[in-house]
Parts: C-alpha cells; structure tokens; sequence
C-alpha cells in the first residue's frame, strides 16, 4: 500500500527538509515506522524513549483522528494520507508564589544583597532559575517551622543555608540522647538545652545573615493563628495528629501554604496543603484514626536517614514555592519507601465537601484537637483503664526481700536483647494464646518500656481472671532512674 | 540544523501579544507566529514574524496556569499562514503571574524547530517578553534573542 505522509514543519528539519514523504504500509504504526527508519532523527520527536507515541503528536489518516479508530494499528489503503499534527500545549508553573504577591507593609523588604551574601549564596545565583531575583525572594521569605525534631533537622539546615531570611522554630522539647541519631542539628553537648535555643545556636552559626525567632512553646489552638500570621509559608514536622489537624486549619483559615512531611519506620511522605484551589489534610484524612491505631516514632521507631530524606524534600518545596519555580507537590502526596527504595505518587483531589476547605466550611475556628483525635493530653502514657501498679523501688526492695514474684516482660524480642529484668518474655500481642504459660496463683509483676502496653496486659490478664497482678509503673525507664543505673533506656 | 538565534518581531507585533496576554489575565492567552526563515549564506538563518493568529485557550479546567489548542486550531493557523505565502513558526503564551521563563511542562509539550515566545503578565500589566527554542535532544530550552523591529 503506497501511503503519502505529511511532515509538519517543526519536522521537516529532520527530514530533509521535505514535507511529505512515501511509503508503504499496511497499518499507521508500520508506516510511521517506516518514516523513522528514513529519518532517524524522527524518532525521539514523534516516540517516548519506551517506544510510545509521545502525547502531544496528533495522527490523522485523511482528515479522522487515528484515537478514535484503531490507533497505531489503523489499517491504511493505497491512496491514503497520513498527518502528523502538532498538539500545541504549554504554561506556566503550576504554583502560584505565594510571597511574589505584593505585599503591605513592604516596606523593611530587602531589594540587594551585600558582598559577602553575594559570595554566600553564588551558587544560587549563577542558576538563571534563582538569580539575584530569586534569591532576594528566598531573604524577604518568612517560614515558620512547627517541630525542629527529625523533620525540623534538614529543614531549618537547608533553608537556613539557602538564605530563608526569617525562620520561626516551634518547639517546646528538651534535646534528649534518643534523638541524636536523626536530629541532626543537635550534638552531644546539647543534650538537656531547650530545642529552639540549641537550633537556633546551630542554624545562626551557619548562617548569621538570617533572622531566626524561636517559639519555645506548644503549639495550641489558642496561639497557632497568632503564630502563623507573620509567616508566609508553614512547614509541619510534628509526628502527632492532633497538631497535624491543627497545622492544617490553621492554615486554611489563614490562607498559608502548609508543606507536609510525615515519617514512620522506613516509609515518608510529603505533600504541600493549602494552596489555592489544592485540597488540604482533611480532604486526604476526613477523621484521625482511632488513638494508638497509629504508633509515634518513640513506639515505632524510625530509621534515622530517613526524616533527613523527607525532610529535605520539604525543604525543596518550600524553597519552590518561594521561588515560584517548577511543579510543586499541590494535589500529590509523595510516598516514599525506603526498604524498596521507591517513590510512588498519589492524586490528592479537593473534596468540595471538606469541612475546612470545602464549598461551605463549617470550622471557622481552631478547634479542641486532643478531643478530635481522641487523646487526652499530648503522650497519654496512661490509659484510661486504671490496673494497680507497683513502683520500681518497691518492686525492688520485695525482691530482695525474697518475695515469690513472678516478672513478666511483654515488650517484642528485639528490645529484650537491648536490656531486661530476667523478667519472662510475651510480647503483648501474644499473650492471649500464650495465657496458660502463667500460674494465676503467683503474684505477677508486668513491665514494659514505659509501663503503657503493660498496662494494657495487666487489664487483659485481670478481665482473664488474674487476681494477684501489678503493673511496673514507668517501665524500664523508670526501673533505670529509680533502681539501676546501669540498664540503659531506649 | 538550523537554530535561529534571532527572532525578528515589529514592535506593533510585540504590543498586540502583550495586549492579549493582559487582556486574557489571569488566564494564559495563546497564538500562532506566522512568519519566515530566511537563509543567509547557508547558514544563518534568521526569521521574521509578520502576522499572528491568536487563537482561543481550549483548557477551561486549568487556564490559569495552561493553555492547550486542538489539531483543528493548528491546521487553521497553518492554513492561515499559507494563504499569506508564511509558515507557522512558532507560539505565543503568557504566564500570568509567573516570569518569562519556560516551566517544565511547556518543555515536555514542546516541539522542535518551532520559536515559542513567553510574555508574564503581572497583576494585569504585561512585563518581559522571551522567546524559546527546545535544543534537537529534547534536553532543554534555549533563549533566542527578540529583536523589536520598528515599523517601517
């Protein structure tokens, strides 16, 4: 079959300047083949790298568009005219940036750059993406950080060093030596120091040109709109609902970019709430899970690499939106899964129907998040089952009394291999099927790492029938500030 | 192959694409170039922009940040342009709110050998105009000089 094949201008380059050429063929996709085989240089203008016709080559045989027939497999006859149609498309990023709007009060807005940030910051500015223009953006930027933990750590670094000129940090905790392994702002010696002080110490030595205010408070639904007003940009590293939902209200009432990054175990993710016709938290999590369904790393644990992956990615995008550069992460959650090494990507769609964000919002105000969320206070080590409990220092003046006791250990095997009680080892969730290892007549004293599944072990045990049944009150931890030193805590 | 490093525009041309972009804001206007390469001593090409065909946003779901046109508005444009003995040789759009700067989305839609000129539009006032040219491996975009002709 003698096909004719019309070139499209913005081709005819790579096909000796011809407009048509012919060929013969049976079907679309063998007569484009054949035109690639002519003009090599075709190939990648008109195919993806993995052999697909690119998206925006339209093909026509005589005046039908081969979508609507049979595709590449389009039968062609003799006599047939085959177009290649340009499918023109274009735009400009997809955020908008939300601190190139004009702005009131711009007064103290700085407009140059000394010699030595010039020098600072040259890297950036030899990139045409960023330049002097971008970068002035990145010093008149202000972003508040909620969290200066294993997220907080890459981020305060990174927009620190980049230039951000005011950062706010957020943090109302103590450095303690469980978080040096991830919380990379922080070095030994600061362990004991309030958080905001140490990384503010730490972030003004990288970088005295920037202003940094701290916020050495817990961030609650009385002050988080006060808080945020100043700011341009909120970026979440918190690691509990209730202040995720709270970040996110706050907001969406305020009408901030939220740049969200969450951690557990091996596996992240991130995405940006808030912007502008963007869905926000609650358009992706309506209702909080149910408490305890969702451990925290201090229950979980955290592969400490990985809040600097995340949080490096939420850096990024903060630095994108500020920049007004590229596609942000609006309407796409990232997953990242760091065992497999994979990215996967997400749709995030607006529900019209969100209470925060919808079409007709009923929350117009920050709410009680802890009650939302169905936890009281910010830990809730206790439960709401009352067991009776022995304190570490009784239980270890009965045993060296010789008292018949019997130590049950129901944390998992891995953390017995850290350190123990000579305490006998079910893990909570085998202790149903495993009951009839315990003698009900014996008194039995039940520990964890801080006494809170233990608790749910002597609750279970008593509703079993266990009548002589105390739990550890503290844990392990508690065993080591009261009684011995020598066993580390975890 | 034959990139042009010059992109000959009137004056008057330049005014109406930023007119239309400011006219569109904050939607993205976009047009056809209809225009002409011309070869000097076999190498360098230079090419002229005439007349323009704006044509109408298809994308009704995003306008803000995109434009789209269908085979039917680039056959017209091409038909357009033959019936003035030109060539469509390119493309124009705005950015509204955004600087003249090719986002990663126009690269990936972009042909080669085409001018694709980008006019940002802030706040209803049309500032810098650029003009593009995707490199023949796909890679990259690069910025071709406008050089404002006055009318004659």
């Amino acid at each position: 079959m003698s096909v004719k094949v019309i070139i499209p201008t913005p081709l005819r380059v790579y096909a000796g300047k011809q407009e048509s050429t012919q060929v013969s063929a049976k079907t679309v996709g063998e007569a484009l083949g054949q035109l690639t085989t002519q003009f090599g240089e075709l190939r990648k203008h008109l195919f993806t790298e993995d052999g697909k016709l690119r998206s925006f080559v339209n093909v026509y045989v005589n005046d039908e568009d081969i979508r609507y027939l049979a595709k590449e497999s389009t039968p062609t006859k003799d006599g047939d005219t085959i177009s290649i149609v340009p499918s023109i498309a274009g735009g400009s990023p997809k955020v908008q940036s939300p601190v190139s709007q004009p702005q009131t009060g711009a007064a103290s807005k700085a407009t140059t750059l000394s010699n030595e940030e010039i020098l600072r910051y040259s890297r950036h500015l030899i990139m045409p993406e960023v330049g002097m223009e971008g970068q002035l953006k990145l010093k008149n930027a202000k972003v508040l950080l909620i969290g200066t933990g294993g997220l907080g750590a890459p981020l305060g670094l990174y927009l620190a060093a980049a230039g951000v000129g005011r950062l706010g940090l957020v943090d109302f905790d103590v450095v303690d030596f469980t978080n040096l392994q991830r919380q990379v702002t922080f070095g030994s010696d600061d362990v004991g120091k309030p958080k905001t002080a140490a990384a503010q110490a730490r972030l003004s030595n990288l970088n005295p040109d920037i202003q940094i205010e701290t916020f050495e408070t817990k961030l609650t639904s009385e002050n988080a709109l006060d808080l945020f007003k100043d700011f341009d940009i909120i970026v979440d590293g918190t690691d509990n609902f209730p202040t995720r939902y709270l970040v996110n209200d706050a907001c969406i009432l305020l009408g901030k970019p939220n740049v969200y990054g969450s951690i557990f175990r091996f596996e992240g993710q991130v995405t940006v709430f808030g912007m502008p016709d963007g869905p926000c938290y609650r358009c992706l999590y309506p209702e909080p899970p149910p408490p305890g369904l969702v451990p925290s790393c201090a229950e979980g644990g955290v592969l400490g690499v990985l809040p600097g992956i995340v949080g490096s990615i939420q850096a990024m995008e903060t630095i994108k939106l500020i920049l007004g550069a590229g596609d942000s992460l609006a309407g796409r959650l990232l997953l990242f899964d760091a065992l497999a090494m994979k990215f996967r990507e997400l749709k995030l769609r607006k529900n019209h129907g969100c209470p925060m964000c919808g079409d007709h919002p009923t929350i117009t105000k920050p709410i009680d998040y802890y009650e939302f969320c169905g936890v009281r206070g910010e830990e809730a080590p206790a439960l709401n089952v009352q067991v009776p409990e022995i304190t570490p220092r009784d239980l270890k003046s009965r045993l060296d009394r010789g008292d018949d006791l019997f130590v049950l250990d129901v944390r998992e095997p891995h953390e017995f291999q850290i350190c123990n009680l000579n305490g006998h080892l079910i893990p909570l969730g085998e202790l149903p099927r495993r009951v009839h290892e315990l003698d009900s007549s014996r008194e039995i004293v039940a520990h964890c790492r801080s006494g809170k599944r233990s608790a749910e072990a002597v609750d279970f045990l008593r509703k079993a029938g266990f009548r002589k049944i105390l739990n550890l009150k503290g844990g392990i931890l508690a065993w080591s500030d009261e009684v011995d030193p020598s066993v580390p805590k975890y | 192959m034959s990139n042009a490093a010059q992109l000959k525009i009137s004056s008057e041309l330049a005014d109406k694409i930023r007119s239309h972009g400011a006219e569109t804001y904050p939607h993205e206007c976009c047009g056809a170039l209809l225009g002409r390469d011309t070869e000097v001593a076999h190498r360098n090409v230079f090419r002229e922009i005439h007349a323009l065909y704006p044509l109408v946003n298809r994308r009704d779901d995003s306008p803000r940040n995109r434009f789209s046109l269908t085979s039917q508005d680039v056959l017209d444009a091409e038909k357009a342009a033959r019936e003035c003995g030109l060539e469509v040789v390119g493309w124009y759009h705005s950015h509204p709110d955004h600087p003249a700067r090719p986002s990663q989305y126009d690269r990936d839609h972009a042909w080669p050998w085409y001018s694709y000129i980008i006019v940002s539009v802030a706040n209803k006032v049309p500032e810098e105009m650029t003009s593009w040219r995707l490199t023949d491996d796909r890679s990259d975009f690069e910025c071709e000089e406008i050089c404002l002709q006055q009318a004659a």
